[in-house]
């Protein structure tokens, strides 16, 4: 088995012990790449099932191609969609766009408390009717005790810290000098009754490794990771006013590759052209700490 | 040929280096992004600190402040040869959950003593149980060899008593390395300080070692993660879904799944988005689909029926380590989860706890406490299949859950037989000290006109039971017989609803059925229950608990195993309970006069 197959093997490992462990269970689709490798993932851990619901929190900001690609691919792969968001805070244009508040205070509004009240079922959640194409307010308002998110090691300092099974209290709270132990392949699977349990199968794959696997198994992603012929690609998705694309000629997975092993981006941050990484020295940390992904 | 990835981790005692270390190989084999040494050099000068390469790893607010690693770290390099991923371990005694945690993925572990320190309790400690979480490959680093002035004679020191150590718990270390990390010294390349050392440095060294193979030629063992049926998109396969821990198969080989002892074939191997293909093998996660429709459950492990079988029993002989803040205790029941399986298991016995500051061991103590390591005696209540750290490594690995938390793991070395079991001591302790009334049991029955008796009817169709069971007491009241039907619901939420907390449910109800079972029939009353999601493993403990009364067991339904009585689909319940009566009247339960 090479780097890769071994990946996958304990990828669908994880989410198999996810699915097992957990009765209300959800997986996290940011529409990016590594949520959709994780898609696919669960696709191989399910025999091209899809037995879990993907979430989505939709800002408002996000670059409209990501929308249209969310909904073609939940579609054609008969997946259980739900989306959430900040109504409030969108109505009253309590955003950065809007210029009424800092970058961090955005982040937190429109994707950490939007993700926390979308998760315990406080917030409605929007589900797609595949008969009608419409998003319809989900009648399912139970609590999501297990999330599934698609976060990396190599991504930055705090991720390098996460455990494949790691609790959160009912605040989200994420507490980094305690975490529970993971032997071998034995992971927390048991919590206590209002924690919930964030479950990271892509723990062990790096930047590279993503585009390796999206080029072998030729997994569908939206074209704004390639160049349409402005010379400009997205490295990283989020919402359009703090995302910048970065120059690059890059029209494939297998270009990618190159680009990351040789070319110029071989020794920059992937997360470089994301502003609320940069706003202080742990501007990242601390939105995870209270709940960001 | 494909590149592969080695996972390493780093140990040792606090403050001897182990972050320097990977600091170092970062920056030195150039594997870091551009500008974050810069950074973290401008972030040391702002605040009128010394650089330090650990501070590359610590990128966390909490652990600059506190100066230690608190959990552990992965990261990335790079060599010629190789991905490496290193684990770093935090080193201080609170944290060896984290330290297991990082070890217990690793393939190789960098040990890391101070030679000016010399080997503290952790050296050893962290020694022992990374051998024992199956690391075998110990590479230890002598390191802050600059405080010793590049001294041979300090090295061989530290080198000749943590080698008698490591001989001690049966460890052959690869290398002993005098290092200093500080200043880059036999870490990438080979230092001009220490010309009296011979061996390779770090770098080199690392990427001598092979990558370790994929065990294929163990016999196969796939714990069985789960059982998919997805029937979306008119898909009838019946999945069973694991990891393949070791070995090899094939579709049409024979299998055997334990410790149910169920047999079939394989008839295909599923994948999604793969070429169809024969075979499977180690390392793995694919599925199968089986010739025959079994009812398994997950935690099984599925093995070939021509290969050697693996363990299965209910006691078993550990060597274990123990991070939960309580310590572990007789008389309380944890979960145990091995392979794909969790069973309720309490500690019987302790044999030995290792003392790591000496290496002598104990077993006077009543409790394994925080960090001790010990050799321990553990019973589950139900048989579970595993195999012995000698044969199969990998499935002789367990956790222990203690209120929602792992609190320790091990690993199996030897099978104890069944004959002691605490079950079977506590029914015979209950019996010895049994205090019955004056009125006999002859007496009873000639007054009753029946002798006490349990009647379970079993079977997968809950409705069937559930009519018979009824029925049953019906035409045995007609008939004046004390009879009663228990609905297993009005067990669970009357007397079992104090248990608390439970770690299996299923087990408990088994208990309190069977000790009621006991009374009721010493009480001379006919008692009827039904039961569904129990299997043939609960009703030999029932039969177990019922002693000295015998359970009287009607299986509705196909599949028998030694029931009193089974009930065809064709019968209706009217006819299976006249059936049911002459029985007991066949067995005297009932007198002549009575029916």
């Amino acid at each position: 088995m090479d780097s890769l197959q071994k990946l996958e093997a304990h990828s669908v490992y994880i989410l198999r012990e996810a699915y097992r462990s957990f009765k209300s269970l959800c997986m996290l689709w940011s529409i990016g790449k590594d949520s959709t490798v994780l898609l696919w993932l669960a696709r191989k851990a399910f025999f091209s099932h899809v037995p879990i619901p993907l979430v989505h929190i939709d800002t408002h900001f996000k670059i409209p191609e990501m929308i249209t690609y969310r909904d073609a691919l939940a579609r054609q792969w008969h997946l259980n969609m739900i989306y959430g968001e900040n109504t409030a805070a969108i109505d009253a244009k309590q955003t950065f766009p809007d210029g009424n508040i800092e970058r961090l205070q955005c982040c937190k509004f429109l994707k950490s408390e939007a993700l926390r009240h979308t998760l315990s079922g406080e917030w409605p959640r929007y589900r797609l009717n595949h008969t009608s194409g419409n998003y319809e307010p989900d009648t399912n308002r139970e609590p999501y005790t297990g999330v599934i998110v698609g976060v990396r090691a190599d991504e930055e300092g705090s991720r390098s810290k996460e455990r494949y099974f790691s609790p959160r209290d009912k605040y989200s709270e994420w507490n980094i000098g305690d975490q529970p132990p993971e032997f071998w392949n034995q992971f927390k699977t048991d919590f206590a009754p209002g924690t919930h349990v964030r479950i990271h199968p892509l723990l062990d794959w790096t930047e590279l490794n993503i585009w390796e696997y999206i080029e072998r198994e030729k997994i569908p992603m939206t074209s704004l990771y390639y160049d349409q012929g402005d010379g400009r690609r997205y490295r990283s998705l989020g919402c359009y006013p703090c995302t910048t694309p970065v120059a690059s000629t890059a029209r494939t997975p297998a270009d990618i590759i190159k680009e990351l092993k040789t070319g110029k981006f071989a020794n920059i941050a992937e997360r470089a052209g994301r502003a609320q990484d940069k706003e202080d020295a742990g501007g990242l940390e601390t939105l995870r700490r209270e709940g960001y992904m | 040929m494909k590149r592969q990835h080695m996972t390493v981790v780093i140990v040792g005692h606090v403050d001897h280096g182990k972050s320097t270390v990977i600091g170092r190989l970062l920056a030195d084999t150039g594997s870091l992004p551009e500008g974050k040494l810069e950074q973290v050099k401008a972030t040391c000068a702002r605040n009128a600190k010394p650089f330090e390469y650990a501070f590359l790893l610590d990128a966390l607010k909490d652990e600059r402040s506190q100066g230690i690693t608190i959990d552990t770290a992965r990261c990335f390099f790079t060599t010629a040869k190789r991905e490496y991923i290193i684990l770093d371990a935090p080193g201080h005694i609170e944290f060896l959950k984290n330290m297991v945690t990082g070890a217990s993925r690793a393939e190789t572990a960098i040990l890391v003593i101070d030679a000016k320190q010399g080997i503290q309790e952790n050296s050893r400690r962290h020694g022992m149980v990374v051998s024992m979480i199956g690391v075998k490959r110990i590479i230890v680093l002598v390191n802050k060899m600059d405080l010793v002035h590049f001294d041979a004679d300090a090295f061989e020191r530290v080198k000749a008593e943590y080698g008698r150590f490591l001989h001690e718990i049966d460890v052959q270390p690869i290398a002993f390395i005098p290092v200093s990390a500080f200043y880059g010294e036999n870490l990438i390349a080979a230092s001009a300080k220490m010309p009296w050392y011979k061996g390779r440095p770090l770098l080199e060294e690392l990427d001598t070692l092979t990558v370790k193979e994929q065990p294929v030629n163990l016999p196969f063992r796939l714990p069985v993660h789960d059982i998919y049926k997805f029937t979306e998109n008119n898909d009838d396969r019946r999945i069973i879904a694991g990891t393949i821990e070791t070995g090899k198969i094939k579709a049409g080989d024979a299998v055997t799944f334990y410790p149910s002892g169920k047999k079939s074939h394989v008839k295909s191997i599923e994948e999604f988005n793969a070429p169809a293909r024969r075979t499977a093998q180690s390392g793995e996660s694919v599925g199968f689909t089986l010739t025959d429709e079994l009812y398994l459950k997950p935690g099984e492990i599925m093995a070939l029926a021509a290969d050697l079988p693996p363990q299965t029993s209910v006691r078993f002989k550990a060597n274990i380590f123990w991070v939960g803040h309580a310590p572990l205790v007789e008389d309380k029941t944890y979960k145990l989860k091995l392979g794909t399986a969790q069973v309720p298991v309490k500690l019987v016995a302790i044999v030995r706890i290792l003392d790591a500051r000496d290496l002598s061991s104990t077993a006077s103590q009543k409790s394994v406490n925080r960090h001790d390591v010990a050799t321990c005696i553990l019973e589950t209540t139900r048989p579970i299949a595993y195999d012995l750290a000698q044969d199969i490594e990998t499935l002789s690995r367990f956790v222990i859950v203690d209120h929602f938390e792992i609190t320790g793991g091990g690993i199996i070395i030897e099978a104890l037989s069944e004959g002691a079991s605490t079950l079977h001591d506590h029914v015979s302790a209950r019996e010895k000290q049994w205090v019955s009334g004056p009125v006999s049991a002859a007496e009873r029955t000639l007054a009753y006109g029946h002798k006490g008796k349990f009647i379970v009817i079993t079977g997968s169709d809950a409705a069937q039971n559930s009519t018979i069971a009824r029925l049953l007491e019906k035409e045995l009241f007609r008939h004046a017989c004390k009879a009663y039907y228990l609905n297993m619901a009005n067990l669970n939420s009357g007397l079992g609803a104090e248990s608390g907390e439970v770690p299996d449910t299923a087990e408990e109800e088994i208990r309190l059925l069977g000790e009621l079972g006991r009374v009721l029939t010493d009480a001379g009353q006919i008692l009827i229950t039904d039961l569904n999601r129990h299997d043939a493993y609960d009703i030999e403990k029932l039969k177990a608990l019922l002693q000295p009364f015998e359970v009287f067991i009607i299986q509705a339904g196909p599949h028998t195993t030694d029931a009193r009585l089974t009930i065809t689909s064709t019968e209706t319940p009217t006819e299976a309970v006249a059936r049911i009566c002459r029985l007991l009247k066949d067995d005297a339960i009932l007198m002549d006069y009575n029916l």
